[in-house]
């Protein structure tokens, strides 16, 4: 069974609920080796996606996609901003007009997003960024056969387990690359957003 | 937490509204998105000079809108950099038809905000980024050096070149210059807190600074205990000397900074320690800034700014200029 637009549109409503209940912890998680507004930057961000899905509905999964890309570059800022939006912007392109996405196309929108993210943003594994969290989370979903919450569920558990692997590590990305050896011993907080999107994702597409 | 505010989610629309009314002769403020633009732009045939980051650290950037400095300023929600659809606003509104420089500050969020506008922008659009904070070390392994108090020498300094009629390589190229000559450090002895998260970024105890830090309340490289003002005023200048290096003989821009709550008297004191200590070593303060142009919003400390000065640059400094901020010649 495919994913359609509702149905992503559902998963984008149940990551805004997430991110606005995990407001909180992200903003402590920045404050300890960042800024202190990623909570508050992606709480904002979604709750301007969640007011254009209330008036829009986009016809594909697709559109869905850039739909949120062009509200989180608009709203977000910081370095969340411009990584997520081109995340979604990229998982955007690589599902293209299909109408459903089957396992597939949601791995390969995976894969784009991270590629995105790298593009963008320049960093590897281990520099203590979402992509600790993303890359584990792509290979799972590519190595996964089964439904769509299957392939979900798998990026989902490899998400968080990428994002409790940055606890040790010394940033070299960000503004937490600011501390050197003082960033180590703290969960970085996008790595932490990333994982609890993938994970709200998954519920959502384990209800569909 | 106790401010002057209503409500955290409005704090940066609401500051905007109050610096509208306080300065409509010389800045027009524009709400969705966020951009404070000069007064008379587009200024036909001059470069626009754009910059932007997050609000908290007034009155950088806005507060140098106006002829001489900035035609236009991005402000992000606090400590947050804008985003890209700011900037296009801002160059929109601002070309006139000799294409715009953009002033980044070396920040993740800023650079990528400013990069992804500077992309999508229809007009000729250059960009600096101003990495001038020593503090930061080993910059291979570090999102860089961050951007702090030489931007606001950068930013009057470029102004004024393109007030009087460079064009955008000339801009673009003198930023270049001005950037491989200044060198920044501060440091703090409290905390700051953002209102939307209502507790201070980091503790200090009563008798610890933090030396290094930078301009989003993010903790610094070292924590070492308070001594006196000569202690702080060498502990920051070393590096920065040590670091372009300056030498005897060198004519410079000396930049004594509040990070917000210290108060003029204090800051007065560490300035006059700073020009001994350069009076010291051969080196002649030839211009100076003293006062809060850079600040983390109610933060204690300070940063100290040198700039190797040439004879050009210091006729950009001397240019009129005409914002809320800095004002001479005019």
């Amino acid at each position: 069974m495919g994913c359609t637009a509702a149905d992503v549109v559902a998963a984008l409503r149940a990551a805004a609920e997430v991110v606005k209940e995990h407001r909180d912890e992200l903003v402590r998680l920045d404050q300890a080796i960042g800024d202190g507004d990623h909570g508050e930057n992606l709480r904002r961000g979604f709750t301007a996606v969640l007011s254009r899905l209330d008036t829009e509905e986009p016809a594909a999964p697709g559109k869905v996609l850039k739909l949120v890309a062009t509200t989180l570059i608009s709203t977000v800022g910081g370095a969340a901003g411009p990584l997520y939006g081109t995340a979604f912007l990229r998982a955007s392109a690589a599902v293209g007009d299909l109408e459903e996405l089957d396992r597939d196309a949601v791995a390969r929108a995976l894969q784009a997003a991270l590629d995105g993210v790298v593009a963008r943003g320049k960093a590897v594994v281990g520099d203590k960024t979402m992509v600790d969290a993303l890359t584990p989370a792509v290979a799972a979903a590519a190595s996964v056969d089964g439904s769509v919450a299957a392939v979900l569920s798998a990026a989902a558990d490899a998400a968080a387990e990428g994002a409790e692997s940055t606890v040790p590590m010394v940033a070299r990305k960000g503004r937490a690359s600011y501390l050197g050896e003082r960033s180590a011993g703290h969960l970085d907080p996008g790595a932490r957003s990333t994982s609890l999107l993938l994970r709200a994702f998954a519920d959502a597409a384990a209800k569909a | 937490m106790k401010k002057i505010i209503n409500d955290p989610e409005t704090v940066v629309q609401d500051a905007l509204r109050g610096m509208q009314a306080a300065h409509s002769d010389l800045l027009t403020v524009h709400h969705d998105p966020a951009v404070v633009v000069r007064a008379d732009a587009p200024v036909q045939g001059k470069v626009a000079i754009i910059s932007g980051g997050g609000s908290g650290h007034e009155p950088l950037h806005g507060g140098f809108v106006g002829r001489g400095m900035l035609d236009a300023a991005c402000p992000g929600a606090v400590f947050t950099s804008p985003t890209p659809d700011q900037v296009l606003d801002a160059v929109a509104r601002t070309d006139g038809g000799a294409g715009a420089l953009l002033i980044v500050k070396n920040y993740t969020g800023d650079v990528l905000n400013f990069e992804t506008a500077g992309e999508m922008a229809e007009s000729e659009v250059r960009s600096v980024v101003i990495d001038d904070d020593v503090a930061v070390k080993d910059s291979l392994y570090t999102a860089g050096r961050r951007g702090v108090g030489g931007t606001v020498l950068l930013e009057k300094i470029v102004g004024a070149a393109a007030e009087r009629g460079d064009d955008l390589a000339a801009c673009e190229a003198l930023a270049s210059r001005v950037i491989g000559s200044v060198r920044s450090m501060g440091l703090a002895l409290t905390a700051c807190t953002v209102p939307h998260a209502g507790t201070p970024s980091f503790e200090l105890a009563d008798d610890e600074m933090e030396i290094g830090i930078g301009i989003h309340g993010e903790p610094g490289r070292q924590r070492v205990r308070a001594g006196t003002a000569s202690e702080m005023v060498s502990a920051l200048l070393e590096p920065v000397l040590e670091d372009l290096p300056f030498a005897a003989g060198d004519r410079v821009l000396l930049f004594t900074n509040s990070m917000g709550g210290t108060p003029l008297i204090e800051l007065y004191l560490a300035h006059g320690i700073a020009e001994q200590l350069l009076a010291d070593r051969g080196i002649t303060v030839e211009r100076r800034l003293v006062g809060s142009y850079i600040t983390s919003l109610e933060m204690q400390g300070m940063s100290l700014t040198l700039l190797r000065l040439d004879d050009e640059m210091i006729e950009l400094w001397d240019a009129p200029v005409h914002t809320p901020a800095l004002r001479w010649g005019v």
